[in-house]
């Protein structure tokens, strides 16, 4: 399901002195199958964009395709349920989202909303219980007794039993430990690729967005300053330096490198793998800084 | 979705009624709502009214902003306003459809009731909205001093004001994220029966109430490792003043309840 912005604007407010423009003009598009990644400074309008993905927000100006469905300023709020079942969002916090007396049945809250049978949704339940590396018995637990952590994967859990082709997720590991960001990212990555799965992913770690997304978009004051492969936009540090972003350590690490050894900047290293292939093709060569 | 709402906000500004001292517009606001209940014929309504459109001039608060905000209250007024129209049967008829009889008497007392309702919640709005939360519970703390004799808990009353103030826009921001969440995994408030909407409020509710007892619970222990003791011997950083604007408004307020004084019927 390909997925368009044209010319959007959005405002928060409007009319009130509180009034906010947090996106102006965006025209993006986000092809089918494809794993994008949204990043910019905080504040840039990242989560308000991905709010029009599902219908959340209507565009205050503008045209938002969703597949064959058409979101603007007048689209009534009983046409984007269907979009709601095919994009999922994993919120920035999602375990705020936990209410029900037991895990088992938050997760399968999501399914029963978009008429998924009971048993099924009960089945697909203790699947993403499992498949997200929660102990034994999390289903019957009340989720406000889980650590944070796993309150985290509850809830990440029930928005993939929805099965959704689009898969929008506002920076769904800040706050984990180490271990538990990477097993996670690599679970999102893995079903990605399993299934085929539209990826969205806002997210300030420039390493995430090098490693797993194969599109990436840049929000700077609301507009979309950028778009490309990640190994464009990470060529240009200068330029992400305007807009106070960085690039990933391995990128760091090699223009260092390159600049010691004298050597011309090659294509980013997106990957400590890639990273080290480079190096040690170089040093292969005998070359290497001294 | 929460961002429209006009209650409990505070819009920063420099008008002669944003400079009042906080104790001068409680005392004002408080002495306005008693002072309504003296109008009883057009003229003193209108009276009413005018007062109340010019206060707002003075606050240099868009009208347009608080006619938006004012929405939810609409509702009741113009209920009130139904109640009175159907259910007064005095004067003459006026107009007739079926059963439907629409007597003089009744379409005045509605009206108003209407303008009693607006000016009321137009003044208090004012308040809040030229006022910061902190500056009002300072304002009723200090007059609500002399209370503290007969050990009415001044101190905490006006802490608990503060902090309930304080926190009503975190928790139409909570409110609003928690409901995006929910929607985002099909829950839907806006459809289905009767007994549908009400279930799914709960998704919204439990959230909510659970971040508010962690938040209270953070507060709690944040105030505590920062030496809060209660009020006992606690100084004031804001000191209030009272200068020639509260005494200004204050008179006018008089002025104009003499004059309602004059012309009821
Ligand atoms: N509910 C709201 N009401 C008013 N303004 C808002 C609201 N939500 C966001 N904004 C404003 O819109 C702008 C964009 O916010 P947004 O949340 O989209 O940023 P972001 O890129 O997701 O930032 P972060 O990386 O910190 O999550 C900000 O300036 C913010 O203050
Ligand atoms: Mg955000």
């Amino acid at each position: 399901m390909d997925i368009a912005l044209e010319q959007v604007g959005y405002t928060y407010a409007a009319g009130t002195p509180f009034q906010k423009q947090a996106l102006h003009d965006v025209n993006v598009r986000i092809p089918s199958g494809s794993y994008t990644a949204i990043i910019g400074h905080t504040g840039s309008g990242k989560s308000t964009l991905l709010q029009h993905l599902n219908g959340l927000l209507k565009p205050t100006a503008g045209i938002v395709r969703i597949g064959d469905t058409q979101v603007t300023k007048e689209t009534k709020g009983k046409q984007l349920k269907p979009i709601r079942r095919k994009v999922g969002i994993v919120f920035q916090f999602p375990e705020h989202q936990l209410f029900e007396e037991n895990v088992l049945k938050d997760i399968m809250f999501g399914p029963l909303n978009f008429g998924v049978e009971e048993e099924e949704a009960k089945a697909r339940a203790l699947r993403w219980i499992e498949r997200l590396g929660l102990p034994e018995g999390t289903a019957e637990k009340s989720p406000f007794d889980l650590s944070g952590g796993q309150m985290r994967r509850v809830a990440i859990a029930g928005v993939l039993a929805m099965e959704p082709d689009v898969l929008v997720l506002d920076e769904p590991t800040a706050g984990l430990d180490p271990a538990g960001r990477k097993e996670i990212m690599d679970l999102f990555y893995e079903l990605h690729e399993q299934r085929d799965m539209t990826t969205i992913l806002v997210t300030h770690s420039m390493e995430d967005a090098a490693r797993y997304a194969d599109h990436m978009i840049v929000m700077h004051d609301g507009m979309d300053v950028l778009q490309g492969p990640p190994g464009e936009v990470f060529a240009d540090a200068e330029r992400l330096a305007e807009w106070r972003l960085g690039v990933p350590r391995t990128v760091s690490f090699q223009r260092l490198y390159e600049e010691g050894a004298g050597l011309p900047p090659g294509p980013p290293a997106l990957t400590e793998e890639q990273l080290a292939a480079y190096l040690a093709a170089d040093l292969g060569k005998g070359g290497g800084a001294s | 979705m929460m961002e429209k709402m006009v209650f409990g906000r505070y819009i920063p500004g420099d008008s002669f009624v944003h400079r009042l001292d906080p104790r001068s517009k409680l005392i004002f606001v408080f002495i306005f709502i008693a002072a309504v209940f003296l109008a009883n014929n057009t003229v003193s309504y209108a009276l009413l009214l005018a007062f109340t459109l010019l206060s707002i001039l003075a606050s240099k608060v868009r009208i347009g902003f608080l006619i938006g905000g004012l929405k939810p209250v609409m509702f009741l007024i113009a209920f009130t306003f139904l109640l009175h129209i159907f259910f007064t049967k005095e004067g003459d008829l006026l107009f007739q459809l079926g059963f439907l009889k629409i007597y003089e008497e009744g379409l005045r007392q509605g009206i108003y009731i209407s303008i009693r309702f607006l000016v009321l919640v137009l003044m208090t709005s004012l308040l809040t909205l030229t006022t910061s939360p902190i500056s009002i519970t300072d304002g009723l703390e200090v007059l609500l001093n002399p209370l503290k004799k007969v050990k009415f808990p001044v101190h905490e009353l006006a802490l608990m004001m503060s902090i309930s103030l304080r926190f009503i826009p975190t928790l139409m921001d909570e409110t609003d994220k928690i409901l995006k969440a929910q929607l985002a995994r099909g829950s839907d408030i806006s459809s289905g029966t009767m007994k549908e909407r009400i279930q799914a409020v709960v998704p919204l509710l439990v959230p909510l109430f659970v971040s508010a007892f962690k938040r209270a619970e953070d507060l709690a222990v944040a105030m505590e490792v920062r030496g809060y003791r209660g009020g006992e011997g606690r100084t004031r950083y804001r000191q209030l003043k009272w200068d020639w604007r509260d005494t200004t408004a204050l008179l006018i307020l008089l002025a104009v309840i003499v004059a309602l004084w004059f012309l009821r019927g």
